[in-house]
């Protein structure tokens, strides 16, 4: 990439995960409330960044109404305590809101406008759900610019198993377990526990709470009890509440600033950016978008899938891990693929699970000086994937 | 049968529409595995503006979740804290207001006694968050707990009961002053509910030790239980500064000398914090607790806390909705005002009106360099806010912008409200408001600051009176916060609706006053001075005439108010007075010689007696003693205020009152001045009946 600077992921924190509904987590707490604390939190953990350095706030959602509007990257700077002085923004690429977040701020500081940016996202799909207030114009369907299934997401779950024949919903199911179990062993091993704010949850019949850890993980989940489940989206089809990501409240963000700075400051930077991308494929299997953002960015990088020592990919779906997986010829099981789970069992914020992926990358490298390079990639509704390599700084 | 069954049955049903205040648990998962934590939440289901309070259900709640909280062995610490912005504001008010007995008010100390105490008396530490307002009995339960974090965006924090007329007896008087030392102590309990009831910020609480650490309010719940969970794991020790037994006795009696020297004795519930304090030097728990019983249940079944409830009462709803006052709809958008005059007085209001109403003031005089002077006085008021930071440099610039001058009242022309502030004689200001008329529109409100004039024959030449209306404001202007808004016999309903709605935005509170001479305020302290001044003039000496009342608690003697509004006024009231009532005010021939002799008023610049005024007073050949003094007084403001109810300047005693008490600051514990005359049984004596019925402002029957 022409970069005029070096940009590097400093630090990453999220609220713990909940599920959306009335007895979830955050049933009765606000999406820019969730934004704050994670704004406050990097904040305190990294006490040499001094707030006025702070020269952006970007936050995505992909709803931006309601307590997820008033533009929220601006709104909850403010409302976190951040000086006046800090300008802050919104951001929506659906499920790559934060991600997209991270690559904006990070175009920037290398072209120097910024120094140090906050990148995040979150998504209360409890108060916002997946297609709340949408008004998708009639000629995408009058002038078939898209098929019917393309806006919904397990639809598209269901079309990409059709285009990947040898992924059987057994495949699926065991990805699925398996993302189950690496999240109760990572949990077990103290890995997730250190990037979440503790957050308080209040229910007006309850009174306070706090949320600690993620609520939607079912340590435990069989195959059998997978392969009982229903599949929503087609009858006999694949896809099932099991084998996908499920429907969830939360915020993540992170610290992005160029080298120097970081360093001047006396931040320690965890990742550099090597490149990213971004890259359509036709919206009615949007699962398969991570493929050729992927090709994009190692070809923008001058690598190849080889050099990649870990993935973090995001489980909207299992088959749309597998599919990745598949075209790039690498085992269902590698444990270079999200060795700490994935969405399956933490669940998919949409617009925050970016910069999840980030943040988990940023501790596996710590873990893995060995390994140089890493990716963050994910599929994106209507039609996209998105990919980050980084470099691992530890 | 258990303390608590008794309490419980002895209470039941005495408030029937208690507000309860939930105590809602909840098992919180602690930050670097300190374990579980039972949080309780304190919310009574409404939102902030209906704040917890607790009575015998709130209390009983309280203590049922203590009970579950108190069985479980899984837990290592219970915190406390409050619903959105309020933590607790104490005992529910309903409730003491129906106490009448002696054995009920005492239990209403015991009862909350046994559920706060637990607070500091289980096996486990306990945590109170304070996050939003916390007062009295709310600010009792945070100091039951171990320990306390505060939020430092928090506005009010209190223990107001000496306001009142009660103490903070539910381990106030013996948990504070041990905690912060017995200094700090008196100042929360005694010396700020003493000065307008002030209240401090999270930040003040935690500079004086009441809070263990303090946390900003974007995230104050989580950040106070990492706090707790640090302190819990031994991380962070909490350190408090020792206090000596030499602390105790030199502020005690000084503290004495200034509750003194402010109440003289009138109202009992200072005395007995002060008592209470000190007692907690020594005292056990139970002693001290014991004694907050003993005293809260006196209190409770004092007149002078049910005044100090009434008193409240009367400020908090009645202030609000003024009695008679016409519908709120009619009243009419106030866009410009105008302010005839450029005095001191007309430069006050126009800088009041400016801040608060936030529309172009234009003042008017004949003079250039009068108007330029008041123009000029307001400009550097706002140029002192801004020095102090109560305003930005934009707003400052903004109420300059807004006050203005002009020579000739055609700057008038587009103003829907001009009041007026010239010299207090009846044909100049209706030659102010002919001219005013002949320049502004048929509904422009023509209001007048007159403290004595008639409104009626002020409009009478007028070829629309019915939009003149009296705005009698209190001094200081921007202090005081009561406004005597008086209906002309034209006045309609539309400018007396626009009189009101531009009180409420001025933030004063208004009563609705006919148009009778003097209205209220000044109408009895008039009649009130008058008597003490006749009692001098018959030659009871100054110090003894002016000290009668002292037993009373008013906020100053009578001489010194004389002092502060000046001889010369003083006199022109009393002769506007005695021209409408010669029978009952008096012209003082030894107040207009003072006057011509040019004196301050009876006092020399050293506070003590001019002896050129003592020789002025002399002569007189039946001296009073104060108690003579005093009862009359009380006489004779008892017969003024029931002629006033009889020819309806007001539409009950309970309007007179509210006047007292903010236009005079005449304290809670007299009730305004209606309470403590029935009280004292002088309404009986004078008028032949209370003006108000038992259990209104005072203990009722059993």
């Amino acid at each position: 990439m022409p970069a005029s600077r070096e940009v590097v992921f400093v630090d990453g924190v999220r609220t713990p995960f909940g599920k959306s509904g009335p007895k979830g987590l955050y049933a009765e707490t606000r999406a820019d409330d969730l934004v704050v604390r994670v704004i406050r939190e990097l904040m305190r953990r990294n006490p040499n960044l001094p707030p006025d350095r702070v020269d952006e706030v970007a936050i995505a959602a992909t709803t931006q109404i309601g307590d997820q509007g008033l533009t929220i990257g601006r709104s909850a700077a403010v409302l976190a305590g951040l000086p006046k002085s800090v300008p802050g923004y919104a951001i929506d690429r659906m499920c790559a809101g934060a991600m997209t977040a991270v690559t904006s701020v990070a175009g920037g500081i290398s072209f120097g406008a910024y120094d140090v940016a906050i990148a995040g996202g979150v998504e209360h799909m409890g108060r916002h759900p997946m297609g709340e207030g949408v008004d998708p114009n009639p000629r995408f369907l009058s002038e078939q610019l898209v098929d019917g299934s393309a806006l919904v997401m397990g639809m598209t779950a269901e079309n990409l198993h059709d285009r990947f024949p040898s992924i059987t919903k057994d495949r699926a199911d065991a990805f699925a377990v398996a993302s189950q179990e690496k999240v109760a062993k990572a949990y077990a091993d103290g890995k997730i526990q250190p990037d979440l704010v503790p957050t308080a949850t209040r229910k007006a019949a309850e009174g306070w709470g706090l949320a600690t850890v993620d609520e939607a993980p079912r340590p435990g989940t069989t195959l059998e009890g997978l392969g009982a489940l229903k599949t929503p989206f087609r009858a006999h089809g694949r896809v099932t509440a099991g084998n996908a990501s499920g429907i969830n409240d939360g915020a993540t963000g992170c610290v992005v600033a160029a080298e120097e700075v970081a360093r001047e400051l006396g931040l320690t930077p965890r990742m550099r950016l090597v490149s990213y991308a971004f890259a359509g494929v036709d919206p009615e299997v949007m699962g398969v978008g991570p493929i050729p953002s992927t090709e994009r960015a190692l070809r923008l990088a001058g690598l190849s899938i080889g050099d990649i020592g870990l993935f973090e990919i995001n489980e909207a779906f299992a088959v749309q891990v597998l599919a990745f997986l598949e075209h790039f010829g690498i085992a269902d099981d590698d444990p270079r693929v999200n060795p700490y789970g994935g969405a399956i069992a933490f669940g998919h914020p949409l617009a925050s699970s970016g910069v999840r992926l980030m943040t988990q990358l940023a501790r596996e490298f710590s873990e893995r000086p060995d390994v140089r390079y890493g990716i963050t990639t994910m599929c994106v509704g209507m039609g996209m994937g998105g990919t980050v390599i980084w470099e691992n700084l530890a | 049968m258990s303390d608590v069954e008794q309490w419980k049955s002895l209470l039941a049903g005495k408030n029937a529409d208690e507000v309860v205040t939930d105590a809602l648990v909840r098992d919180v998962d602690l930050p670097y595995g300190a374990g579980t934590m039972a949080l309780i939440t304190l919310d009574n289901g409404f939102d902030h503006t209906k704040p917890n309070t607790f009575g015998p259900l709130g209390l009983l709640a309280l203590d049922e979740a203590l009970d579950g909280i108190a069985g479980r062995t899984d837990v290592v610490a219970v915190g406390v804290t409050g619903k959105p912005f309020i933590f607790g504001v104490g005992a529910d008010l309903k409730g003491a207001v129906a106490v009448t007995s002696h054995e009920e008010a005492a239990a209403i100390g015991a009862l909350g006694h046994h559920v706060f105490r637990r607070l500091g008396e289980l096996g486990v530490p306990s945590f109170a968050f304070v996050n939003g307002a916390a007062m009295g009995g709310g600010l009792e339960i945070a100091l039951h707990c171990v320990y306390r974090t505060v939020s430092s965006g928090m506005p009010a924090i209190a223990l107001p009961e000496c306001f009142l007329g009660l103490v903070p007896g539910w381990g106030g008087t013996q948990l504070l002053p041990r905690l912060i030392g017995p200094e700090k102590a008196i100042k929360l309990i005694i010396e700020n509910p003493l000065s307008q009831n002030r209240m401090i910020k999270g930040r003040d609480a935690f500079e004086l030790g009441v809070a263990d650490a303090m946390f900003e309010p974007a995230d104050f719940l989580e950040e106070s239980l990492r706090w707790a969970a640090q302190v819990l794991r031994g991380e962070i020790t909490v350190r408090r500064a020792p206090h000596t037994d030499a602390d105790w006795t030199p502020v005690i009696d000084q503290a004495r000398t200034l509750v003194d020297l402010k109440l003289r004795g009138a109202s009992p519930a200072p005395y007995r914090a002060l008592d209470l304090i000190a007692l907690a030097r020594t005292a056990s728990r139970d002693e001290g607790f014991a004694a907050e019983d003993e005293a809260l249940a006196d209190l409770l079944m004092g007149d002078e806390l049910r005044a100090g409830l009434y008193a409240f009462d009367l400020v908090q709803r009645r202030a609000k909705r003024p009695a008679g006052a016409p519908d709120r709809a009619l009243a009419r958008k106030v866009t410009k005002v105008g302010v005839v005059g450029a005095g001191l007085m007309a430069s006050q209001l126009a800088l009041l009106f400016a801040r608060r109403l936030e529309v172009p003031v234009v003042l008017t005089d004949l003079d250039q360099d009068r108007l330029d002077k008041g123009v000029g006085y307001v400009h550097a008021e706002v140029g002192k806010l801004l020095a102090k930071g109560r305003i930005s440099g934009d707003q400052a610039n903004r109420l300059k912008a807004l006050v203005t001058g002009s020579l000739t009242k055609d700057a008038f022309a587009d103003a829907d409200f001009v009041i007026e502030a010239v010299f207090e004689d009846l044909k100049v200001k209706q030659q102010v408001f002919a001219e005013v008329e002949a320049v502004v529109s048929e509904t422009c409100v023509l209001a007048t600051n007159t403290s004595s004039l008639s409104i009626t024959e002020m409009a009478s030449g007028l070829r629309h009176p019915e939009r003149v209306v009296g705005f009698h404001f209190f001094n200081p202007v921007a202090v005081l916060p009561l406004l005597e808004i008086v209906r002309g016999s034209a006045t309609d309903d539309a400018t007396l609706a626009t009189a009101f709605s531009v009180a409420k935005s001025l933030k004063k509170s208004s009563v609705l006053v006919k148009d009778a001479p003097a209205f209220v305020v000044n109408r009895l302290l008039t009649r009130f001075m008058g008597e003490v001044i006749a009692a001098a003039d018959e030659g009871t000496p100054l110090e003894t005439a002016d000290h009668a009342l002292d037993g009373l608690g008013l906020p100053m003697t009578p001489f010194a108010l004389l002092q502060l509004v000046g001889p010369a006024v003083a006199l022109h009231v009393a002769e506007t007075m005695h021209a409408a009532f010669p029978d009952r005010y008096g012209v003082s021939a030894n107040l207009a010689r003072l006057v011509a002799a040019g004196k301050p008023g009876v006092y020399g610049a050293d506070f003590q007696i001019d002896p050129e005024v003592r020789a002025l007073f002399e002569g007189g050949t039946r001296p009073s003693t104060g108690d003579e003094v005093r009862l009359r007084a009380l006489r004779a403001l008892a017969q003024e205020i029931r002629l006033m109810l009889d020819e309806g300047v007001v539409s009950a005693a309970e309007d007179i009152d509210l006047c007292m008490i903010l236009g005079a600051g005449w304290p809670f514990h007299t009730g305004g001045v209606t309470p403590y005359l029935d009280r004292t049984g002088i309404s009986e004596e004078v008028t032949g009946g209370r003006f108000l019925a038992p259990g209104v402002a005072s203990v009722p029957a059993a």
